[in-house]
């Protein structure tokens, strides 16, 4: 009893508490993301303008353009991380990324359809929602139809071949497209951004997200013993492929989700749950969290980087490739530890 | 509380084992040995419920496995399989942990009394002190022992071991050995059975068990080792003379010669077998 009891804690308290410092580090840099723009708030207006009262240009600046821009920057951040952190268990590599399974092909594809068809803003995020859930759906399906003992793999391979035929239809649509007016929309898109995002754009990705995370916090446990492979997992009392179905819809829903929101931002999914991981362990139930909070994190200071570093907007993708190579050579460079 | 009745196994089309059958009881040790190649361990596979049976069956508690699901399964028989790296550095008590997880419902946490099984677990195969460790990071022996403890805290009558003591130094082979016979005859067995696969004859004469010898896929003799062991069963089955003698302690060791001229040891046959 004793020693269970030091188990529990040791592998217990000190989350607890780092993520309770995470969020309030998160508070405090949402706060200052608030701030910070061409049109810069003092902490006191910036209060007011919160409580809705005080100056009545702040609080538009606040409440239209700030507020939501920096919510979306979290939401993004914080779903990129989560569907990274899950891929990567899944698939037993530290190297995957969310867009293993070619959602962010398959969500780019729909965008750009999208905006090649001159769709509205609403149409072109639900055609990109539609192509990344599409894609992955059918790399599971053509991977169930090849006959393969090893269903990772298999899943993997077709995630490839899905999505460089979404890259190819991607390219002739680009190729087709107005050069003055699509082909520069297409191009920003397929880099992510998030300005001009309102709060209507917001609303219907919120709720995608937390329905995606339901299932990964309630899995958590068979999440990490899936690590371990198909086969030990299955002696272990997993139904393998039903688990595995379930958390690949999850994370895609969130990929997709967030992807038809922001456009492709990679890098953040792959490098963030290596952070998380650095931090508190591989423990699924520990990583998700703490993975979550530091995604919303990055991406808020990234974004707020891609608003004000220039007189134009940066692109967010350039950004994190920017940030996330280096950052992910040095890691490498750290040696067999770096998978921690 | 395993029978195999008349398995045939393989994959898809290929078959490659006939003629299979086995049971293992409380209290048994069975020892698989034959050459490379020669289906263990898709007789292995098979046995866990792991790859369907081409023809025959395999009955887990009375009952079909292939009728049963997989926790059903996980709670009556553990698998130990060869002392392996994972992509992620989990602590060896996490990975004793995940051996608990079909007593947990699909969306249930390891909890205080898994947690305290499992440290049991750790602490009766004498590793207590590997707890917090990274499991990625320890040693062959150290692992295969973390894996067999698994198999512990998984609490199933059952366990089969794919080659334990493969790859482990001569100490760490000696003491995984001797912690496998106290799985079944030790204070502590609580009416185990073990099936495991060896390289070793000697393994199964001092583990004192049954042996099930196997040569392309079919069983070639199955018994006592005593009865099965023997120079001209050896010799047959690997294809190289074998000599059986008694040590000075009574206890009986294999011995394969080695001369270049009486021995057609490593035919091209019997590298494709491996």
């Amino acid at each position: 009893m004793g020693r269970g009891t030091t188990a529990a804690v040791s592998l217990g308290r000190p989350v607890l508490s780092l993520t309770g410092v995470l969020t309030v580090c998160l508070a405090a840099l949402a706060f200052v993301a608030v701030m910070i723009g061409p049109f810069a708030l003092s902490p006191s207006q910036t209060v007011m303008a919160l409580l809705g009262q005080g100056d009545a240009q702040a609080a538009i600046v606040v409440w239209n353009i700030r507020v939501p821009r920096v919510a979306a920057a979290l939401l993004v951040g914080a779903a990129l991380a989560a569907a990274g952190a899950s891929y990567q268990a899944l698939f037993r590599n530290p190297l995957v990324s969310p867009d293993i399974l070619g959602v962010s092909a398959g969500a780019g594809l729909g965008a750009v359809a999208g905006i090649f068809l001159s769709l509205p803003v609403a149409a072109i995020q639900a055609s990109a929602f539609v192509g990344g859930m599409a894609a992955v759906g059918v790399v599971t399906l053509v991977a169930s139809m090849v006959r393969n003992t090893d269903r990772t793999l298999t899943l993997v391979l077709i995630g490839v071949v899905i999505g460089a035929l979404a890259g190819a239809a991607t390219s002739l649509l680009k190729v087709m497209a107005d050069p003055y007016d699509q082909l520069p929309a297409i191009t920003f898109w397929l880099l992510g951004s998030l300005a001009a995002i309102t709060t209507e754009d917001i609303l219907p990705a919120l709720p995608m997200v937390f329905i995606g995370l339901i299932p990964l916090a309630l899995l958590r446990w068979r999440i990490n013993v899936l690590s371990l492979g198909d086969e030990e997992a299955r002696a272990l009392g997993i139904e393998v492929g039903r688990t595995r179905f379930l958390v690949i819809a999850a994370a895609t829903l969130i990929t997709a989700s967030v992807t038809a929101l922001a456009g492709v931002v990679g890098w953040v999914g792959l490098v963030i749950p290596h952070i998380a991981r650095m931090l508190v362990g591989p423990g699924f139930g520990r990583l998700l969290p703490v993975a979550v909070l530091i995604g919303a994190g990055y991406l808020l200071i990234v974004d707020t980087l891609a608003r004000t570093i220039a007189q134009v907007e940066v692109p967010l993708g350039i950004l994190t490739a920017v940030i996330g190579a280096p950052f992910f050579v040095w890691l490498l460079a750290r040696g067999r530890r770096g998978w921690a | 509380m395993l029978e195999a009745r008349d398995l045939a196994i393989g994959y898809g089309a290929t078959e490659i084992g006939v003629g299979l059958s086995l049971s293992v009881n409380a209290g048994d040790i069975l020892c698989l040995l034959g050459p490379n190649g020669c289906g263990k361990t898709t007789l292995f596979r098979t046995l866990l419920g792991l790859l369907p049976a081409l023809s025959g069956e395999v009955l887990l508690g009375g009952t079909p496995i292939a009728a049963q699901r997989r926790a059903e399964i996980a709670r009556q028989i553990a698998y130990v399989p060869q002392a392996h790296a994972p992509p992620f550095p989990f602590a060896a008590l996490e990975v004793v942990l995940m051996g608990r997880t079909a007593r947990l419902g699909a969306f249930g946490q390891p909890g205080q009394r898994d947690r305290d099984a499992a440290m049991r677990a750790l602490q009766q195969l004498g590793i207590g002190d590997l707890a917090h460790r990274d499991y990625s990071r320890l040693s062959g022996g150290q692992r295969q022992l973390v894996l067999i403890a698994r198999a512990l805290a998984q609490d199933a009558t059952l366990i089969v071991m794919d080659e334990p003591t493969a790859s482990l130094d001569f100490g760490n082979q000696a003491q995984v050995l001797a912690q496998v016979a106290a799985l079944v005859s030790g204070a502590a067995a609580e009416g185990r059975g073990v099936i495991l696969s060896t390289h070793d004859p000697d393994q199964a004469f001092a583990l004192d068990a049954r042996v099930l010898l196997m040569k392309d896929g079919r069983p070639h003799a199955d018994g006592t080792a005593d009865d099965v062991l023997t120079a001209t069963n050896l010799s047959h089955v690997y294809g190289l003379p074998v000599s059986v003698e008694t040590t000075g302690s009574g206890r009986k060791v294999c011995l394969p010669s080695l001369g270049r001229q009486s021995a057609p040891t490593m035919t091209s046959e019997a590298f494709t077998m491996a």
